[in-house]
């Protein structure tokens, strides 16, 4: 090759390994809806939702209050049948089968939930974490709790904090450590898609970066889903966002376009603040 | 975002607005001074360059003061592009200062008699200058890639004005100081037309969202 060709070819050559990288193979969709509606007794929150999350990333729903972005998360992993005079319709697919055709309890050990508040048990934080393990027949001596309750902790980002205090109640935790406790109880049960429906919005800053830390450190195992009004944290931390308005989806891409350049007008409003 | 961000944005919009005209005004004024050999419009240029850098600062302290209040979408994209245009106004309006010097050179040196090609590079040139800016302005995918187009015109044009000048100078080496500011007159136009190029691929990153520098046609994913 002549001198002239190494260099014209070594120009070409990042050009087209971002083409490459592009062209990779997406990962699979971990879990998906299709056709889904949901109604509080007669009024439909959740109109026709087509959507999919893929695995070892972090999907963020966005939208503002009332949107449905909530209860489309709660049917997720069937928490909408905790609360009365509610009906769902269409599909719920986790790994390609129906999760409302499967026993609940099973599902709700696959597709863990973090809530807005934190929501510790009134016991010691070693007991938070291993209330999970014991109510689902976990097979093992105190060692092997031991162990699941410190890998969830370490896992959680909070194992340092909390190691010489274990036995203490969770309640003398600071919010964004009871938060961080929240998650390694989600975690202990290894779940394959984790649920947080806007888990910093009580947070500081600090507690919010420690948590959404965490998520990056998480999404090699789990499949994240977050609800959250924060539009820089959505920015900050996931892959792909969902934009909802009025119980309908109305866009979902790769989070870079929803930030940089949205496809619907509505979409483009509600990030930039135009909305209403 | 808030009304109070939206309201900047706009007031930084015309300050650039108002940079671009300054700027244009000295690429026409700076040309005048060579083929008219008048140093009138020359002395603007020089007045005008102090105002063109203070609006270049002025434009980056209020790019970095939204910059912090998080834009996205196509306010992201507006606010990139300012910055970016800012940068290549200012150089142009440098340009035009250079290209007024040696119009001040030219004029105490003998006339030389073929500069056919520099009025019609400088007409070219001005045009894409005007169409880059109307593009952002008038937010015209159009006129943006036809100033792309025009790119290897300009070059082609500058390449036969140092044709020219070089056989001209083997012939006539008396003419050759003069000649030189000719050549850096035909570069110097030759660069501002390649700025007004970024301008336009800036215009379409921020209409479109299209990345389209270096002979590519990337979307962000």
């Amino acid at each position: 090759m002549s001198q002239e060709g190494r260099v014209h070819s070594s120009r070409v050559t990042p050009s087209e390994s971002v083409e490459e990288k592009k062209a990779d193979v997406p990962a699979p969709k971990k879990l998906s809806t299709e056709n889904l509606d949901f109604y509080y007794g007669t009024f439909q929150a959740l109109q026709n939702i087509n959507l999919y999350f893929r695995e070892n990333h972090i999907t963020a729903l966005i939208g503002p209050s009332g949107c449905g972005k909530s209860t489309f998360l709660r049917t997720l992993n069937r928490m909408h049948e905790t609360v009365k005079g509610t009906r769902l319709t269409g599909q719920i697919l986790l790994d390609g089968r129906d999760i409302l055709k499967e026993d609940v309890n099973a599902v709700r050990l696959k597709v863990g939930m973090v809530f807005q508040r934190s929501n510790p048990f009134p016991k010691s934080i070693f007991e938070n974490v291993a209330y999970g393990l014991r109510v689902n027949g976990f097979q093992g001596g105190k060692a092997a709790i031991h162990a699941v309750v410190e890998k969830s902790l370490v896992k959680a980002a909070l194992w340092e904090e909390v190691k010489d205090k274990l036995h203490e109640s969770a309640f003398g935790l600071s919010g964004g450590q009871q938060q961080r406790l929240c998650i390694a109880r989600a975690l202990a049960v290894e779940p394959e898609v984790l649920l947080l429906d806007e888990p910093c919005s009580a947070l500081d800053p600090i507690a919010t970066a420690k948590i959404e830390d965490l998520l990056f450190g998480l999404k090699s195992e789990t499949t994240i889903v977050i609800v959250t009004h924060n539009m820089q944290q959505a920015a900050r931390v996931s892959d792909f966002t969902g934009f909802f308005l009025l119980g309908k989806m109305i866009e979902f891409n790769t989070t870079n376009v929803i930030f940089q350049n949205p496809v619907k007008k509505e979409t483009e409003d509600y990030v930039t603040g135009r909305f209403g | 975002m808030t009304r109070h961000f939206m309201q900047e944005l706009d007031e930084l919009q015309q300050q650039l607005l108002d940079m671009a005209g300054l700027v244009e005004a000295g690429i026409h004024g700076s040309v005048q001074a060579v083929t008219e050999r008048d140093e009138a419009p020359a002395d603007e240029v020089f007045a005008n360059e102090t105002r063109i850098n203070q609006l270049e600062i002025s434009i980056d302290e209020g790019v970095t003061r939204l910059f912090v209040q998080n834009p996205v979408a196509s306010d992201l994209r507006l606010l990139r592009a300012i910055g970016k245009m800012n940068t290549d106004l200012e150089r142009m309006g440098d340009m035009a200062v250079n290209i007024a010097e040696r119009a001040i050179t030219l004029i105490s040196q003998p006339q030389v008699k073929p500069r056919i090609d520099i009025p019609q590079m400088a007409s070219l040139t001005e045009f894409m200058v005007r169409s880059s800016i109307d593009s952002f302005v008038k937010r015209d995918v159009d006129l943006a890639n036809g100033v792309l187009a025009s790119d290897d015109a300009v070059d082609d044009l500058r390449d036969a004005v140092y044709r020219e000048l070089m056989e001209f100078m083997q012939q006539e080496p008396a003419a050759v100081p003069a000649s030189v500011s000719l050549m850096f007159v035909a570069r110097n136009l030759e660069r501002i037309a390649d700025h007004a190029t970024n301008i336009a691929e800036d215009a379409l990153f921020f209409i479109q969202g299209v990345d389209v520098r270096h002979n590519r046609r990337h979307v962000p994913r």
